[in-house]
Formats: structure tokens, C-alpha cells, sequence
């Protein structure tokens, strides 16, 4: 298991250093003068060369690279070009909003998938299997903006239950700042729980053709027993890469979500960022993505290998 | 928790006492805005969602804009000017302080001028202080400015948001706590979210009437919406979607407020690049071009057309959109007399506002009408100051160039269009040393002229200023001289 566990971790750190070097690359590519940004049409030759010496523009990009990446190492992100404040305060600050909106769709998605996708094998060619199959092909099918639009037309503008978007804020209590992310919630959660039912439908009705299971029924266990005792724990494998592969999309992929219901999330500071040149923004954000997924995939390896102890030996 | 009981127990009551008709007006406000600033101090960015927020509300100047444009006082109480025009002697309102208790005295306007004009200055528009050459603290309520030549827009420079009074001691976390002489003074700022605002008690002058005031950043038109019509925001200034004017207009809940801005919307043309260096075929371009299905095809109606580069709502605005107006025979016959028969290709490089990118879409059909084949690119901001801006490698481009009174842009040869008329450069020189008034009218009415007589680029539209609020609210500004949202004298009506 340690031999696994360390096997895992050196990949981590590889799969991270590659990363950054990539998203530097790309950023250095695109064109763009953060200076001239700030400044505008009216800004001064003199004026764009102090404001880019303050920000450490004339240094050399390999210069910037090492003192990006090595203050990455001990957790300084550096200072923000348009923002003028730490980098690391400001992706703290957004994560308030991103990483409990990621959590609650994951949970409103996990919730509903796990039910419906067990009722669904379990009464496979049935009225229930065909009516959550019907439904989540619709749920895979409709764009989370839409319904989110949608939404905040019905509950927001028809009949005002919610507000139409905006952060509340943690200070002003739990109930208010989870009663603003509960829309977008439901919007990001919809497509996720869609697939996630039709995974878990399909991956339990596999496991229920398998050997262990007929031997199962055989000594005398009812289908439901053998459902529940023997075929879920290894269906639950594909589960779980699909929620790590969610997570991982909810956490970077809010983007949209986040303009609809202009939240004040990670996806939101990426957007801005990236029309604005705030290129230590967008690098240290996407790597701190970048960073989130492979933890995830971390994460997901480490519970294949607790879920199925014979995947401890495989690398 | 208890803040939300305290909160609806206050809402109840309120409740009660407008039962009982002797209703309490709301003292506070939530401003929804597209665009955050950067951060919050307007001496040292571009940024007009920086004086949007904190213009006249937060930070005051020694003159400042009123809502018609004009330049009044502000912490100035009076100036003298020497006889020849370089000497401003501004005589400062006595007992204001800044919103951290300190005073404000003559040294502070030197510092903010000798700061903007510094050499190591991240001023946005450095040129305003260009002319100053020594700025003395007479005694604590008289500072005296000193420019090189006479300046006849120096008091008018000053009441840029460029050009506002800061404070030595407020200056090192102005970005993240401004700190000025307002009515109103900054209370917090949740990054993507919003920026609060206090009454100040201690104003100078009249004071604010509301308590607080939010501003709310809705950067998507759709969320824009929704927010206003949830009710979520109370005004929204600078609505994105003109499209969704009319029905807030039909809603007994809103009033649409329709104004002036200082953008005069143009097709900017690379004037030497051939084939537009002959002017022939620029005058082609111009008549070419049907203004006003621009407007109400981009604009959905909303706009002033415009015939040369100047406001339509300033006096001295010379109307000469008949001179370029909307005639493709013409265009077609000047395209053959300068020699282009079947017309020709070129590049129309777009920038993000929905103006550029619906307008784009028209004008290409317009000019494709008379044989110009305009290909057009999408750029973002970024993209288009390096390309177009700077690289000036582009044909034409459409851009709202929203600075007030701005038509000297066009004595900068080097400027993205790359106009280069001597006359024209002789006359701004002559205009900034020129103090008097009727002389100075003059010269702007002649500077209309010559640009629209070389076509210097197409003169599309003055872009108008659109807000929605709550009905009840007055106050607001309907126009924008510059880029504010001033809340010094808004309030609920009962």
C-alpha cells in the first residue's frame, strides 16, 4: 500500500511541474500588454515603463518564471497586476464561494444519482427504469446555463423566493450564503446527477450478471440482498471516478454558472483575469486547478485501492 | 443569524409604520455596474469603472463636473488668473477633512499634482499636468499654480478623476482604502462582488442623503437583467442590453434614464495605410455609411448620429452629418474616381462592447454594398490595444472614444489612426493658449470642420448614457460628463 501511495505522489508532483511549465508558456504567448491595459488610450511612454518596472514586467520570462514558481513553492502567489493585492488572499477569498458551491452540487448530485441510478437497475426494463433513464437524458441534454436562466425567470423574477444571483456572504450566516448558492447548485448539479445515475444504473446492472453475485443468489440471497451486500461495493468504482472527474469539473468549470448568477467564485477572477492581462492571476489560478484535479485523482487512486484491495499492487 | 431577525424585525416595523402612513424613506441603495474596478485609486489607472464608483462620491478635485458637463468649484472654493494666462491662484474651502480625520490644506493639492506629474507617475492621463511647472503652498488655504504657457482647459483638466485630491498620509493603501473628501466615504469591498459606501457626516458641503450606498458588479447582460427585475439592485448605471429597455420602460416599477455621454462612437480609419491615405476613398467610406440604421440595428435607437468628432449636447458642436451623409451612389462613383472600380479588401478589426461587435456586422454589410470587402476579426481589449492600438496594423476598427472634450487627439500624428495635418496641430497648440472664450469656441468649431472635411474617420454616433432604476428613486444622473455614478443627491421619493 505505501509503495502504491508513494508511486501515486512522485506522478503528483511530476504531472504538477509539467503543468506549470505548460501555463507559463501559453500565457507568455498571448498577446497583450497588461501595462497598456491599465493605462489606456491616453497613457504616456514614460508612464507604461514605471508602472510595467513596478509590476517586474522588463525582467526576462525565464527571470519570471523561477521567482513565480519558487514563491509558488512556499505559498506566495504573488501580487496581482490589477488588483494590486496578494494573489493567495484573493483566490482564499473566492474560494469561500467555489469550493462550498462545488461541494453542495456534488452532494445535491451524489443524492439524487445514488437513489435513482440503485431503483433503475433494480427494476431494470420497468416503469421506474425507462422514467429516470427518460429523464436523465434530458438532464444530460439541457445546458446548465439555460436552466439556470430558467430558474432564476421562475424563482427569482415569477416568483421572487430567491434573489437572482450574488453572494450573501458567510457573515451574514450560513442559512442566507447557502440560500444564494442554492440555484446555481442545482443548475451545476442537474447535468452532473444525470450522468452520474446513468453510470451507477449501468456499472450495478454489470455487476449483477457477474459470477459472484448468480453464486450469491444461489445460496439464497434475495436479488435486492445480493444487490446491496455484493454488487454496489464494486460497482461503485466507476462511481467514483466519475465524482472525481465532477469535482474536478465543478471546481474549474463553474465559469459560466458563476456569470449567470454573478458570483464572486474562482471561475468568475479567472474570467476577469484573463481579459484583463492579469497574467499572475490566470497562472496561478490555473495551477491552482490544475492542482485540485490531480489531488482529486490523488485522492479517487488511494479510494479505488480501499474500495478494491486488489488494485493496491497495480501502478 | 441575529442580523437576519434584527433585519426583519426592522423590516416589520417599517412595515407597521408605512401602515400607519407616516412612512420612513429607504436611506440606503444597491447600484448594479458591469464593470469592477481594477482598484480604487482613479490617479493611477485608465480604468473607468474606478471614478464610476468613487468620482465625486469618494475623491473631490479643486473643480469638478456637474451633470451638464459643466466645471464648477469644487475644492476650490475661487481662483484668480494672471493676466497672462500661467498663473492659477486657487483659494481652498476652509474645514474640510478627509474621510481619516486628517485636514485638508494646500499641501495636500501639491502633493496629488506634484505626484501626477512626477516622473515616476502611473498617472493615465499625465498629459492634464503636462503644463504645470511649479505648484507653491502660499499659506494653508492658497496654493499656486504655475504652468509654462497660458492653458484655456486647465480648470476643466482639473476636474478630471485623473486629477482628484489625495492625501500623503492615505496614499499607500489608496488602492485597497481610499480615502478622500466626499460626501460618502469606502467602507468595504468584496472583490467580484461589491463596494460599500457610508455616508460621510463630516461633509464640507451638502450632505448625502442616503446612509449607504452598494455597488453591485453584473458584468453579464442577462444576469444584469434578471437583477433588475428580481429587484435585486435598486439602478443599475450603464444597462448593458439596450434591447431590454423598452420593456422596463412599460413597467410602473422602473424609469429608464436616457442621457448624454462624451463617446463619440467612430469607424477609426488607418489614414496611412493605402488605400484609405486618399481621401477620396475615405469620403467614399463616409457616404457609404447609413448612421442611423447603425443606431437602431446596434443600439436599438439609442444614440445621437454625429458628423465629426465632438459631443452634440456641448454648445459648441458644429452639425455636419449632412456633409457625410448616407449615399452609396456617391460612395461608389468616388471609389471609381480614385481608382477602385470593383471596390477593394481591407480589415475591420472589432473590439468586445456590444457597439463594435453589432455595429461591425452592419457596417460590413454597408460597405459591401459599394464593393469594400471589410473582414472582420473579433479582439479582445488586450488583443486590440496591441494590434490596432499600438501595432496600427488594421483598416478600420470601431471604438467609443469616451474622453470628454478630446478632439485634440486627432494634432497626435502618431495617434492610431495616424492623422497628420500641420493646420490642424498649429490650431490645438493655438486653442490651449488661448484663454478666451468666444476665441476658443472659434477654434473648436473650425477643428469640427477640418476633420470632417479631410474624413478623417467615419463619425458614427454620440453614445447615449442608459440607467434603469427603481421609480421611486430621484437624483440620479441621466447624463455622463464623465464617467460617474454621482449618489451625493439621490434619495427614495415617498
Amino acid at each position: 500500500m505505501l509503495q502504491f501511495f508513494l508511486k501515486r505522489l512522485m506522478a503528483l508532483v511530476l504531472t504538477l511541474v509539467v503543468a506549470s511549465g505548460v501555463i507559463f508558456l501559453c500565457l507568455e504567448i498571448v498577446p497583450g500588454d497588461p501595462a497598456l491595459y491599465m493605462l489606456g488610450l491616453n497613457a504616456q511612454e514614460d508612464t507604461l515603463a514605471a508602472l510595467r518596472a513596478e509590476l517586474g514586467l522588463d525582467m526576462g520570462p525565464l527571470a519570471r518564471y523561477w521567482a513565480w514558481v519558487s514563491g509558488m513553492v512556499v505559498g506566495d502567489f504573488g501580487i496581482s497586476y490589477t488588483y494590486r493585492t496578494p494573489v493567495a488572499e484573493m483566490v482564499a477569498e473566492r474560494l469561500k464561494v467555489s469550493l462550498p458551491l462545488a461541494v453542495y452540487a456534488l452532494t445535491l448530485s451524489t443524492a439524487i444519482a445514488f437513489p435513482a441510478g440503485i431503483w433503475a437497475a433494480s427494476r431494470r426494463g420497468r416503469g421506474a427504469d425507462i422514467a429516470v433513464m427518460g429523464v436523465t437524458q434530458l438532464g444530460v441534454a439541457i445546458p446548465n446555463f439555460w436552466f439556470a436562466m430558467l430558474m432564476v425567470l421562475v424563482f427569482a423574477i415569477q416568483l421572487r423566493w430567491f434573489n437572482a444571483g450574488g453572494f450573501a456572504g458567510w457573515e451574514a450566516g450560513v442559512g442566507p450564503a447557502l440560500k444564494s448558492l442554492t440555484l446555481p447548485a442545482i443548475a451545476l448539479a442537474l447535468p452532473q446527477a444525470s450522468i452520474l445515475a446513468r453510470v451507477m444504473r449501468s456499472a450495478l446492472l454489470e455487476s449483477l450478471n457477474e459470477d459472484y453475485v448468480r453464486t450469491a443468489r444461489a445460496k439464497g440471497l434475495s436479488r435486492g440482498q445480493a444487490l446491496w451486500r455484493h454488487a454496489l461495493r464494486n460497482a461503485l468504482i466507476p462511481v467514483l471516478t466519475i465524482i472525481g472527474l465532477q469535482f474536478a469539473f465543478l471546481m474549474a468549470g463553474a465559469i459560466i454558472i458563476e456569470n449567470v448568477f454573478y458570483l464572486p467564485g474562482l471561475g468568475r477572477l479567472v474570467f476577469q483575469a484573463i481579459s484583463a492581462r492579469d497574467l499572475i492571476v490566470v497562472e496561478s489560478v490555473v495551477m491552482l486547478l490544475v492542482f485540485a484535479v490531480v489531488v482529486v485523482n490523488f485522492l479517487v487512486d488511494i479510494a479505488y485501492a480501499l474500495v478494491d484491495p486488489r488494485l493496491r499492487g497495480q501502478v | 443569524m441575529f442580523a437576519g431577525w434584527y433585519k426583519k424585525g426592522a423590516l416589520a416595523a417599517a412595515a407597521l409604520v408605512a401602515g400607519m402612513g407616516m412612512a420612513e424613506a429607504k436611506t440606503d441603495i444597491i447600484v448594479g455596474m458591469q464593470l469592477e474596478p481594477p482598484h480604487l485609486d482613479p490617479t493611477s489607472a485608465a480604468a473607468g469603472a474606478i471614478d464610476s464608483v468613487l468620482y465625486s462620491n469618494v475623491f473631490e478635485g479643486l473643480t469638478r463636473f456637474m451633470s451638464d458637463g459643466s466645471v464648477v468649484p469644487g475644492l476650490a472654493e475661487s481662483w484668480d488668473i494672471s493676466g497672462d494666462g500661467t498663473v492659477y491662484t486657487f483659494k481652498l474651502r476652509a474645514g474640510v477633512k478627509f474621510h481619516d480625520g486628517t485636514d485638508f490644506t494646500a499641501d495636500d493639492v501639491k502633493f496629488s499634482l506634484d505626484r501626477a506629474r512626477a516622473e515616476d507617475s502611473q498617472n493615465a492621463q499625465k498629459a492634464l499636468f503636462a503644463g504645470i511647472t511649479d505648484v507653491a503652498v502660499i499659506d494653508p488655504l492658497t496654493v499656486q499654480v504655475t504652468l509654462g504657457a497660458p492653458n484655456g482647459a486647465f480648470l476643466f483638466n482639473m476636474a478630471w478623476g485623473d486629477a482628484v485630491i489625495v492625501a500623503p498620509e492615505s496614499i499607500d493603501t489608496i488602492k485597497t482604502n481610499p480615502v478622500g473628501t466626499g460626501a460618502f466615504q469606502f467602507a468595504n469591498w468584496v472583490q467580484g462582488d461589491r463596494i460599500d459606501l457610508v455616508k460621510n457626516p463630516a461633509y464640507w458641503g451638502t450632505p448625502a442623503k442616503l446612509e449607504r450606498a452598494t455597488f453591485k458588479f453584473i458584468s453579464d447582460p442577462t444576469a444584469a437583467f434578471a437583477a433588475v427585475m428580481a429587484e435585486d439592485v435598486h439602478a443599475f448605471a450603464g444597462f448593458p442590453a439596450p434591447e431590454n429597455l423598452p420593456q422596463f420602460d412599460a413597467d410602473p416599477r422602473f424609469q429608464v434614464l436616457v442621457g448624454s455621454t462624451e463617446g463619440e462612437t467612430i469607424l477609426s480609419t488607418n489614414n496611412k495605410m493605402p488605400p484609405f491615405d486618399n481621401l477620396m476613398v475615405r469620403k467614399a467610406l463616409a457616404h457609404a455609411i447609413d448612421r442611423q440604421a447603425i443606431i437602431d440595428g446596434a443600439m436599438f435607437g439609442y444614440g445621437t448620429p454625429i458628423g465629426t468628432h465632438f459631443a452634440p449636447h456641448n454648445p459648441d458642436y458644429v452639425d455636419l452629418t449632412a456633409q457625410s451623409a448616407y449615399d452609396p451612389e456617391q460612395a461608389k462613383k468616388l471609389l471609381a474616381e480614385a481608382g477602385f472600380p470593383d471596390g477593394f479588401k481591407t480589415t475591420l478589426k472589432l473590439p468586445p462592447p456590444s457597439y463594435a461587435r453589432r455595429g461591425g456586422e452592419i457596417i460590413a454589410a454597408q460597405l459591401r454594398a459599394v464593393g469594400i470587402e471589410a473582414e472582420i476579426s473579433n479582439l479582445e481589449w488586450p488583443q486590440w490595444l496591441e494590434q490596432v492600438f499600438r501595432g496600427k496594423d488594421y483598416g478600420l476598427t470601431i471604438v467609443s472614444h469616451t474622453e470628454p472634450a478630446d478632439i485634440n487627439i486627432y494634432a497626435r500624428p502618431e495617434y492610431y489612426f495616424q492623422y497628420d495635418n500641420p493646420a490642424f496641430q498649429t490650431l490645438m497648440a493655438d486653442l490651449t493658449n488661448t484663454t478666451d472664450p468666444a476665441a476658443r469656441s472659434a477654434m473648436l468649431k473650425t477643428a469640427q470642420t477640418i476633420i470632417a472635411d479631410d474624413y478623417v474617420n467615419g463619425y458614427l454616433f454620440q453614445l447615449a448614457a442608459l440607467s434603469v432604476a427603481n421609480a421611486k428613486i430621484d437624483g440620479l444622473w441621466a447624463n455622463a460628463p464623465t464617467q460617474a455614478t454621482d449618489l451625493t443627491a439621490v434619495y427614495w421619493k415617498d
